[in-house]
């Protein structure tokens, strides 16, 4: 396979897993915004953070609020970090790589461009915002279905799937960067333990809500929100979870080429984090510490990635 | 009555009722709603949006990638018709691969005194690097595109034959796709040869031309010029179907006498490149210095048979408009034979009789760029206006030598779709064909391209034509 193809593949993915989670984001912002409006305006600031474009934000806008927030995250395509600049550039990833995909992946993606296209062409007004995320998250979900039911198991698979979970671990390492504070065990002695919008927000944001309800039966405190988000292997959101997957991604990459390669250690030392470390020994390094490390060191992994397989001269 | 009908209708002849080979898809037609075969039209036209067989209009960015449009009424060609085409087609394209090979080495047919060597000599399309340079298997043109136009029942023309980088093949097996997906039953009540075999064909064709140094199975990639080229679908699309790489000038380079491709696993040669990047692109240390699309140093690994090149550098001297007008001459020439297809009557401009006839007839006459493409850059006079008359007269007059002239042809019509039921438009053919050292190989059909306007004759996709799907009938 083309270094180039490889390289598009991995980007493809990863945009389309930004959209995805930008949509997310967006709801968890909605969802304070219409139960506690009182709360609205910091949480827009901090998913703003999340995404790392309040520069780009504040060059445009004068106020972090609402309508602003959410035109800027969805359609505002001066913003890279967009959704309809994500799905364009996974669409033009796509179209790179076309010899690599099914007939239905890129029609799902081909497709996915052309109706939230249509859909993002005017300002959304609130009450089609609802549907409006719906549809990229469903749109989004097509891609990926159309992925697992019909390409090979083989190298073009492995990188699509590395792209994937590099960008979703990566997505959530920096919501927590942005919101580790709340889950810090001084804080939760703070307020009632039930009624937190912070630890809702971030479950939203992260698409965990149901899940984390299940695993606890219930119970909610901020030790178990961090290590279900962190650390639980059964959540296909967790950091623990995307580097298995990364891990598992680069080992089938390196037994199919048989060569040995400085990304898959990088991976292993990673991963290996998630293994040995509880949830408690995390707060002990310090929260904000561990997830600061660990931004750097997947940084310093894409780059290692890019040059393995060479996706550039 | 039969003056009304100026033109050889292809589904109805010069009468009311359906010729032969339209029979069984007339009764069928007949027996369809029009209003869900309009609403199949749009279903056809999602289908081609979703699957992304666009072309990208260059310059305009808010169109960037448009749809040619599609016309579900076929194009049908009866077998008998068809074998006599082929025959002619067949005939043409081995007399144009002899005549490159004697252009390019001994050059008998100037000594022969049949094509003046002006027509060589100071001809752009003529490249000096491949003198003497024996491509693999004597292939010089593995894919042409050799387009055809009617005039009658038993009249057709070869308007120009595509010897460099022909186009559209693509819309062809798209085409057929998306009628055997809209109209099943049909192809159960018509037996249409088919053409998906194409990709598998271009596949084994260029395969047979794999160079010397090629080991094993050889190794094919597409070059494309980018996701930006008009034609990006179609290079795409048929890397895709025979399983090649598709490549850009940034994914090679030569290394250890080869070109080769950088891979996930480090560069890997190429044996065969099927290039759909113009000559002078082709590389900067051979041709023009500032390209970025080729691969510095490419042709010298060709010269001395480390990669194949399809097609062939320098083909472009065959499909020239002015050597066109000896097609008949090269023909017999090579072949013996007398050319079974008709040449279009052609003027040279650059010769002062026919210049002299060529100004006082412009109003009847279709004058062409030498070395135009894409219908720019052309006149026709029976539907120009008088100032667009007489500004083409300065430019002939100024550069005679860049043009040709020739009459204009009644081209057939083959019905179209339209709100009002079927309506006569003008169309053309490309049969594609592939070359190999053992044999020439002949989609059966090609693409048809239609002009949408009523009366035009321009029937490029770049100035509003259409495509409809192309039966060849079998026996």
């Amino acid at each position: 396979m083309l270094g180039k193809t490889a390289g598009g593949l991995f980007w493809m993915f990863r945009y389309l897993e930004r959209s995805e989670n930008t949509a997310r984001m967006i709801d968890a912002g909605l969802r304070i915004s219409l139960t506690r409006s009182s709360a609205a305006d910091s949480e827009w600031a901090s998913i703003i953070d999340a995404t790392g474009l309040r520069e780009a934000y504040l060059q445009r806008h004068e106020q972090i609020e609402g309508p602003a927030v959410i035109d800027f995250l969805l359609r505002d395509k001066t913003n890279p970090g967009s959704v309809i600049a994500a799905v364009e550039n996974a669409r033009n990833n796509a179209r790179l790589v076309r010899t690599a995909l099914t007939r239905e992946v890129w029609e799902a993606v081909n497709e996915c461009y052309m109706v939230l296209k249509d859909k993002l062409s005017r300002p959304i007004r609130d009450r089609e915002l609802p549907i409006v995320l719906q549809t990229i998250r469903q749109r989004t979900a097509f891609v990926r279905g159309a992925l697992h039911g019909t390409m090979l198991r083989n190298d073009i698979y492995d990188f699509a799937r590395i792209g994937t979970f590099f960008e979703r671990a990566d997505n959530m390492a920096r919501i927590l960067d942005v919101k580790y504070y709340i889950l810090l065990p001084s804080v939760s002695q703070v307020g009632s333990m039930s009624d937190n919008v912070q630890w809702e927000t971030i479950l939203r944001a992260t698409s965990s809500v149901r899940a984390y309800q299940t695993v606890t039966e219930g119970d909610t405190d901020p030790r178990s929100i961090a290590e279900f988000l962190m650390l639980d292997r059964r959540s296909p959101r967790s950091l623990a979870f995307c580097y298995g997957k990364i891990l598992d991604n680069l080992g089938y990459l390196e037994t199919q080429y048989g060569q040995h390669m400085p990304s898959f250690e990088m991976a292993e030392k990673v991963a290996g984090r998630f293994n040995n470390y509880s949830v408690e020994a995390i707060f002990d390094f310090g929260l904000h510490e561990f997830i600061a490390e660990f931004l750097n060191d997947s940084r310093a992994l894409g780059y290692q990635i890019e040059q393995d397989y060479r996706f550039i001269e | 009555m039969s003056d009304e009908k100026q033109y050889f209708d292809e589904m109805f002849g010069r009468g009311e009722t359906p010729r032969g080979p339209y029979e069984d898809y007339f009764a069928w037609f007949s027996d369809e709603d029009t209003r869900r075969l309009a609403r199949k039209s749009q279903e056809a036209e999602a289908l081609f949006r979703l699957t992304g067989i666009t072309f990208n209009v260059y310059g305009r960015a808010q169109a960037a990638e448009r749809l040619i449009p599609f016309d579900l009424v076929p194009r049908i060609i009866s077998a008998r018709e068809w074998s006599r085409l082929a025959k002619g087609i067949e005939q043409r394209v081995r007399a144009i691969n002899a005549f490159l090979y004697d252009i390019y080495h001994r050059q008998e047919i100037i000594k022969a005194g049949r094509v003046p060597v002006e027509m060589i000599a100071r001809n752009e399309a003529f490249l000096p690097q491949m003198i003497g340079v024996k491509p693999p298997g004597n292939v010089y043109t593995h894919i042409v595109g050799t387009d055809l136009v009617r005039t009658g029942d038993d009249e057709f023309y070869v308007l120009e034959d595509n010897a460099r980088t022909p186009s559209g093949v693509s819309y062809m097996l798209e085409n057929r796709e998306t009628m055997l997906h809209m109209f099943p039953e049909l192809f159960s009540k018509v037996k249409v040869q088919r053409v998906s075999q194409y990709p598998n064909s271009l596949r084994r064709s260029l395969s047979a031309c794999a160079p010397n140094q090629c080991s094993g199975r050889p190794r094919l990639a597409v070059l494309t010029p980018g996701i930006h080229n008009s034609a990006y679908y179609e290079h795409a699309f048929l890397a895709d179907q025979m399983n090649a790489e598709l490549v850009e000038g940034h994914d090679l380079r030569v290394v250890d006498g080869r070109v080769a491709m950088r891979t996930t696993q480090g560069y890997k040669p190429i044996d065969v490149l099927y290039r759909r990047v113009d000559d002078e692109y082709l590389d900067p240390l051979n041709f023009n210095p500032d390209s970025v699309l080729g691969v510095p140093g490419i042709m010298d690994i060709y010269r001395a048979g480390g990669i194949t090149i399809a097609n062939a550098p320098g083909t472009g001297i065959a499909d020239d408009k002015a050597i066109y007008s000896y097609m008949p001459d090269i023909v017999e020439f090579y072949t013996g034979e007398k050319a079974i297809l008709k040449n279009v009557p052609t003027w040279r401009c650059s010769e002062k009789d026919a210049l002299a006839y060529v100004l006082d007839n412009l109003e009847d006459l279709v004058v062409k760029e030498v070395h135009g493409s894409g219908g720019y850059g052309m006149l026709v006079g029976p539907a120009a206006s008088k100032k667009e008359i007489a500004r083409f007269r300065k430019k002939l007059e100024s550069k005679p030598g860049n043009y040709i002239a020739q009459p204009t042809l009644s081209l057939s019509t083959v019905p179209i779709l339209t709100k009002a039921g079927l309506a006569p438009r003008h169309v053309d053919l490309r049969p594609f064909v592939l070359v190999s050292p053992d044999r020439i190989e002949i989609t059966p059909g090609g693409l048809t391209r239609v002009a949408l306007k009523k009366g035009s004759l321009v029937v490029n996709s770049s100035q509003g034509g259409g495509t409809k799907d192309t039966w060849v009938l079998e026996e």
